[in-house]
């Protein structure tokens, strides 16, 4: 492979990422107008650190074709269990990677990640909070690209850290990526779990924080804060990155830029939670879930629906 | 007869054939009789210290990647601190993590943040758990076997230190021991409080009070049908002796199957009157709570509105003492 083209396939796929997140935002908005309501904030502020994840550093094995996620059959344990939203993610290999979800009030963007890069069959978000459907609003383990129940926050990477202990105990090579958003990190287990990765010097484990600096009740820093988080990994001894966590090129290089040496890497991917509509900036930071509540609001949604749909075309 | 690091000899043994088999340890190595098997297998072995919350998610992770953990640690920070990470990250996918509890009820002088009183009735409320509990070294021999073949999550009431040799045959998943068949009074005694129960029921048979006796390992499923047969045989009374709270435990599983099956008879449950309780000997307070063989005569006595003299002899046997400073030192 030439220089040339090693530079052609970083911009292809850098616009292909930028691509997928355009289509993150613009599905979550769609469904938003739609459904009278969603978690759309939360698709705006991670919408490109999921696309950087699933274009370019996960290494996931491809499936033949998209899967649809049939109605809702039973929980673990019982007669007929629904399957693991996990195969989404592929086949599991030892020397691939895993991707576990934490923030479960995020389902929204991982569905329309996993639409967006072919890993969901297209219509399946159609059912998309309906009763009996998988693509619960709040997901759990049989909802698309869920391995883990987590929607009782600061419980993934703990989770998360045990499956990458047993695969390092098994003599798998491949990492295991876990994402988070930032309130998680007010949970007192997030950093029992901090704890344990190092002290066991996992560094096989990667944890994407979505910082978008915003919680139910306002602005982190008002609500309980939790910076500064580098110096509060840092001092756990993991690997931390700051960066911008819309800058697509920058988490790859962060990931690319890592080296075994015993310490579990974090990605601080800072964010906005307006990105891509900026009508919602004068809702914050009360944006944790996202309605239209006037016919102004619905016009300024449609506008800027269009206007990512446009970029997209 | 007595005997003493049932559990801590047991295991090794017991997991020479498991490679699946791991154990996790919150910092209380030697109080849960697991330094042997640290010592016999280390690669097996992993501290998570003082960090359960952690230590319950971290045991669903590594279940699902085909171990099957054995969590050791005290109940009360197995059942009662992580709570949520038990019910979310083992119990809901139904991981085949199991819970070696120690310190049952009141057997220990650690108080009230050592004493699980309330965890057999938290345990049966989560779906897909299975709740176990030992009451003799015949008991502590065969609990892993039958926790090990379940397919999901197990809770153990475990002892330790020196315990009573009750039994000569193997527990079975959700099937009472038969001690003895009567007509007058059923009586279901569970872990420690059985060898208490034997002695009693020799004194009340001796004043001519048939009984009929049963011992429950298995507090979830407790569907075994020799539980309704029991309850049927009782002429005058059921009555259930727990080491624990009288609300949601064995008392509690007794009156669901009578009423299940409308059975007129009365229930007398005899364990802690929806108290907590302070730190003190476990005789103390097994007589404080009327869990001992005299208590227990006096209590059916009166129920059956009759004086039965307790034999000067019949005191409470200090059968499960707490852990010596030999364990600790063990470490």
């Amino acid at each position: 492979m030439t220089t040339t083209d090693i530079a052609r396939t970083r911009t292809d796929w850098v616009g292909e990422a930028n691509d997928v997140a355009r289509r993150i935002r613009a599905r979550v908005l769609e469904l938003t107008i739609l459904k009278d309501g969603c978690y759309l904030s939360q698709a705006l502020s991670s919408a490109d650190l999921l696309a950087a994840l699933y274009t370019r550093v996960l290494r996931l094995q491809p499936l033949a074709e998209p899967l649809g996620s049939a109605p809702f059959s039973g929980v673990p344990g019982s007669a007929d269990p629904s399957p693991s939203g996990g195969r989404f993610h592929g086949e599991r290999t030892p020397d691939g990677d895993r991707f576990l979800i934490s923030p479960a009030h995020y389902a929204v963007a991982i569905y329309a990640a996993l639409e967006s890069v072919g890993r969901l069959a297209p219509g399946a978000l159609e059912s998309f909070n309906t009763d009996g459907s998988t693509l619960e609003m709040i997901g759990a383990e049989h909802s698309p690209g869920f391995e883990l129940t987590t929607g009782s926050f600061g419980q993934a990477l703990s989770q998360s850290a045990g499956i990458a202990f047993a695969r390092r105990l098994r003599g798998e090579t491949g990492r295991t990526a876990v994402f988070v958003s930032d309130g998680e990190l007010e949970e007192g287990q997030t950093w029992e779990g901090v704890q344990a990765a190092a002290f066991y010097g996992l560094d096989s484990l990667m944890l994407f924080v979505d910082v978008n600096g915003q919680q139910v009740d306002g602005l982190t820093k008002d609500v309980m804060n939790v910076e500064p988080i580098d110096a509060r990994f840092a001092a756990f001894g993991w690997d931390v990155r700051v960066l911008d966590g819309h800058d697509v090129e920058a988490i790859a290089a962060a990931v690319e830029s890592k080296v075994t040496d015993g310490r579990p890497l974090v990605v601080l991917a800072y964010t906005d939670t307006a990105r891509g509509v900026p009508y919602l900036n004068a809702r914050k930071p009360h944006l944790h879930y996202v309605r239209a509540k006037s016919d102004a609001d619905r016009e300024a949604f449609d506008k800027a629906l269009a206007e990512l749909k446009g970029e997209l075309a | 007869m007595i005997e003493t690091q049932v559990h801590s000899r047991n295991i090794v043994d017991w997991a020479a054939d498991k490679p699946e088999a791991v154990v996790l340890s919150g910092d209380l190595t030697g109080s849960t009789e697991i330094a042997a098997f640290k010592a016999a297998y280390p690669e097996r072995f992993f501290s998570l210290g003082m960090a359960e919350q952690n230590m319950l998610s971290w045991a669903g992770g590594m279940a699902r990647e085909g171990f099957v953990p054995y969590l050791h640690t005290f109940s009360v920070f197995l059942v009662r601190r992580p709570y949520d990470q038990l019910a979310m990250s083992v119990a809901y996918p139904n991981l085949p993590v199991k819970l070696v509890g120690f310190l049952p009820g009141i057997m220990t002088p650690g108080g009230v943040s050592h004493q699980a009183i309330e965890d057999i009735s938290l345990m049966r409320g989560l779906p897909n758990m299975t709740v176990l509990e030992v009451g003799d070294a015949a008991d502590v021999e065969s609990v892993l076997d039958v926790a090990h073949a379940v397919d999901g999550p197990v809770y153990i009431r475990m002892l330790r230190g020196a315990l009573p040799r009750l039994f000569d045959t193997p527990m079975e998943l959700d099937r009472v021991r038969h001690l003895a068949d009567g007509e007058d009074v059923t009586l279901f005694s569970a872990g420690i409080t059985t060898e208490e129960a034997i002695r009693a029921r020799h004194v009340l048979e001796a004043a001519g009070i048939s009984v009929t006796h049963r011992h429950v390992t298995t507090h979830k499923p407790f569907d075994d049908p020799a539980i309704a047969d029991a309850i049927r045989a009782a002429g005058s009374l059921v009555v259930t002796v727990e080491n624990h709270s009288v609300i949601g435990g064995l008392g509690s599983e007794v009156a669901e199957r009578m009423a299940e099956i409308g059975a007129g008879t009365r229930l007398v449950r005899i364990g802690i009157p929806d108290t907590f309780a302070q730190g003190a000997s476990a005789p103390y307070l097994m007589d404080k709570f009327g869990l001992t063989a005299p208590r227990i005569v006096e209590r059916i006595g009166a129920e059956l509105g009759r004086h039965i003299p307790v034999p000067d002899d019949l005191g409470s046997h200090d059968v499960t003492i707490d852990v010596g400073a030999e364990q600790l030192e063990a470490l």
